[in-house]
């Protein structure tokens, strides 16, 4: 584990380092100053639409039904509770006070010299997240966190740590979202996971920025032997641009990891997104599953599977919609295997929608709007436990938006 | 019931179907024969009214409606139903989410899988990963919830194996009201069949063969699927110049 000083000088050394995929930003036109947002026990500095707001990212703002919750806005902690044993919830700056800097974790699977990203959010972190599930403990009802921007123009940096400790169980709904008076920022958010010996970890993203906001997650995942990490990727409004490629390495035997993704991309957004997974264990299984659809926008989908000993399996599967004349749809997957006896696959489609399929269901009845809407509706179909209903209603919406386009 | 008169058709400008002339009745069931290419499954197709099949001549009548050029969705409504070969896999869209579309609220599509042992399949994607037979049980179970009129069957029994044949005999004879009389009966079918498997257990009243899309013979359809297996199918284009 380099010591402070040295992650300070590794990140000093890229703090202009450009990344090597998706557009570059200039830092400099993002404020760093914000409004210190005062601790809110009952969340009852949240007006009428900054709630309506939150909600459409998963966000119920109450500790019920909730195994635990976590709040940042702008640069301030504004909630933080457990509410279940077993389960851990705390800033991450207090976690790194409290556990000497959490030498176990902290930039263990992000490099701190990966880009100018990665360097400004250890260079200049606001906050993040410190979630851990206790051994064996099974933690039944999700823990909500709310990544908020609440000042327009201003760059967040977040870092978050979760570990689901050996034999537990934990569901994480992040939901990242901007003030509705908010139109610009930016988003840093490094993200390392720990997935130990046969814990099971469900994290589930959902985006919901504003129309000039940049997003540079960087996220890694470490499953060990039998864990198993599903997570879930939800982006349908518009948002400037994101780019983010998070990792997985399956580590120990029968590891497993799943990254579902449903995109939306409006005209003006920029999304280049992947998951990459490397399985370096025997009976390590890995699947990539990306759905996206495009309105207008540009779509990069990415992802890549490296089978490094024999016995694993894999799948890839990237599938776009095409919904408007203009919109651009790149679906780049990749297959490395390293030694005999992998196996791994991919799928790559991208084009409009299939006439056989909507005559298929017009001949059961359906006219073809009725028909199309059905198609793109199973298209982005999201099933998650878990997400709050007014969530669930919002992506409803969102959805009958997006057939208006057809 | 079900008229067709001099229809010619079109796929990419590719004459396909040439002076197509066929009656069916209310009650009865057709059987349509022919060699790959002769024009059988673009019949039905066009019959369904699909987007690549070009009418150029001719009309398709239907309960004393003309619907050649109606809207797909519109002939659904009026009552022909089709049970397709190959169905596309639409990606997302679940199985019972189509058999709820065909039963339109008047049916529990649950007890209806649940009768013929396809529950396990209702949460499944539309034919993802579906072998022949699960293939062709989800399209005649579409049709039992769709309750058509007159129903077109394209191949039920290719891909499947010969203990479910007799499931699909019977869901199609349930489809075709064949345990009620013929005068009570309020449906008809048109069914194309390659093997012949199928008629053991429909009964069928009429047979068509169809060469170079024409309908080149036509008779009880065991004795020309027995002529078919002695003498091949060049011998019903012997006969369709006969007639000529």
């Amino acid at each position: 584990m380099p010591l402070f000083s040295e992650l300070k000088e590794a990140a000093e050394k890229s703090r202009d380092k450009k990344a090597a995929i998706g557009p570059d930003l200039d830092l400099n036109q993002f404020k760093r100053q914000s409004e210190d947002w005062s601790y809110d026990e009952g969340y009852k500095s949240f007006d009428a639409q900054e709630r309506d707001h939150l909600l459409r990212a998963g966000i119920e703002l109450t500790d019920e039904d909730h195994a635990g919750t976590f709040l940042q806005a702008d640069r301030s902690i504004v909630h933080c509770k457990t509410s279940q044993p077993g389960l851990e919830i705390m800033p991450i700056t207090e976690a790194l006070q409290k556990y000497d800097g959490l030498p176990e974790y902290y930039w263990r699977l992000v490099n701190v010299e990966a880009d100018k990203y990665t360097a400004a959010a250890e260079l200049s972190l606001d906050n993040g997240y410190f979630i851990r599930a206790l051994p064996g403990a099974r933690i039944s009802q999700p823990v909500e966190a709310c990544l908020y921007i609440r000042t327009d123009g201003l760059s967040q940096h977040v870092h978050n740590i979760v570990v689901a400790e050996p034999g537990s169980q934990l569901h994480i709904i992040t939901g990242c979202t901007t003030h509705p008076g908010v139109t610009s920022g930016l988003h840093l958010g490094i993200s390392e996971f720990y997935i130990k010996k046969g814990a099971h970890l469900t994290f589930t993203m959902v985006h919901n920025w504003a129309e000039n906001i940049h997003v540079r997650p960087r996220s890694a995942i470490l499953v060990e032997e039998d864990g198993v990490y599903l997570s879930n990727y939800i982006v349908l409004k518009p948002v400037k641009s994101v780019q983010m490629y998070p990792t997985a390495r399956l580590a120990g035997k029968g590891a497993v990891a799943r990254m579902n993704s449903v995109v939306v991309a409006h005209p003006g957004s920029e999304l280049d997104l992947g998951g990459r997974v490397i399985l370096e264990a025997p009976h390590t299984k890995a699947e990539v599953i990306a759905r996206t659809v495009t309105t207008g926008g540009t779509v990069i989908s990415r992802g890549h599977l490296i089978g490094k000993v024999p016995q694993i399996k894999a799948h890839l599967e990237c599938r776009g919609l095409i919904l408007a004349p203009k919109g651009l749809m790149y679906a780049v997957p990749e297959l490395t295997g390293e030694v005999a006896g992998v196996e791994m696959s991919h799928e790559a489609a991208v084009g409009r929608i299939a006439q056989e399929e909507i005559e298929y269901l017009m001949a059961r009845g359906l006219t073809e709007d009725e028909a199309a809407s059905t198609i793109v509706r199973g298209f982005l179909n999201v099933e998650i436990e878990g997400l709050p209903e007014a969530l669930k209603e919002d992506i409803e919406r969102t959805i009958q938006e997006t057939e208006k386009g057809l | 019931m079900f008229q067709i008169e001099d229809l010619y058709v079109t796929i990419e400008d590719q004459e396909v179907l040439r002076g197509i002339n066929l009656h069916i009745k209310k009650g009865e069931t057709h059987a349509l024969f022919g060699k790959n290419g002769s024009g059988k499954t673009t019949l039905l197709m066009t019959i369904m009214g699909f987007s690549r099949y070009q009418v150029r001549q001719g009309r398709i009548l239907f309960l004393g409606t003309d619907i050649t050029h109606l809207p797909t969705y519109e002939r659904a409504q009026l009552g022909v139903g089709i049970a397709f070969q190959r169905p596309p896999t639409i990606r997302g869209v679940k199985t019972k989410d189509v058999f709820r579309v065909c039963a339109g609220g008047k049916m529990s599509v649950e007890a209806l899988a649940f009768e013929y042992g396809f529950e396990n399949f209702m949460d499944r994607e539309i034919n993802h990963g579906f072998s022949g037979g699960e293939i062709k049980k989800s399209e005649l179970l579409q049709l039992l919830a769709q309750d058509p009129k007159l129903v077109l069957l394209d191949e039920p029994e290719s891909g499947v194996d010969l203990e479910n044949l007799q499931l699909i005999g019977q869901i199609i004879r349930r489809l075709l009201q064949k345990d009620q009389r013929r005068v009570d009966r309020t449906k008809a079918g048109l069914i194309i069949t390659h093997t012949g498997y199928i008629l053991n257990y429909l009964n069928a009243d009429m047979g068509h063969v169809m060469a170079h899309g024409q309908v080149a013979c036509q008779g009880h359809p065991m004795d020309i699927l027995e002529h078919v297996k002695k003498s091949g199918y060049e011998e019903c284009v012997r006969c369709l110049c006969f007639q000529n």
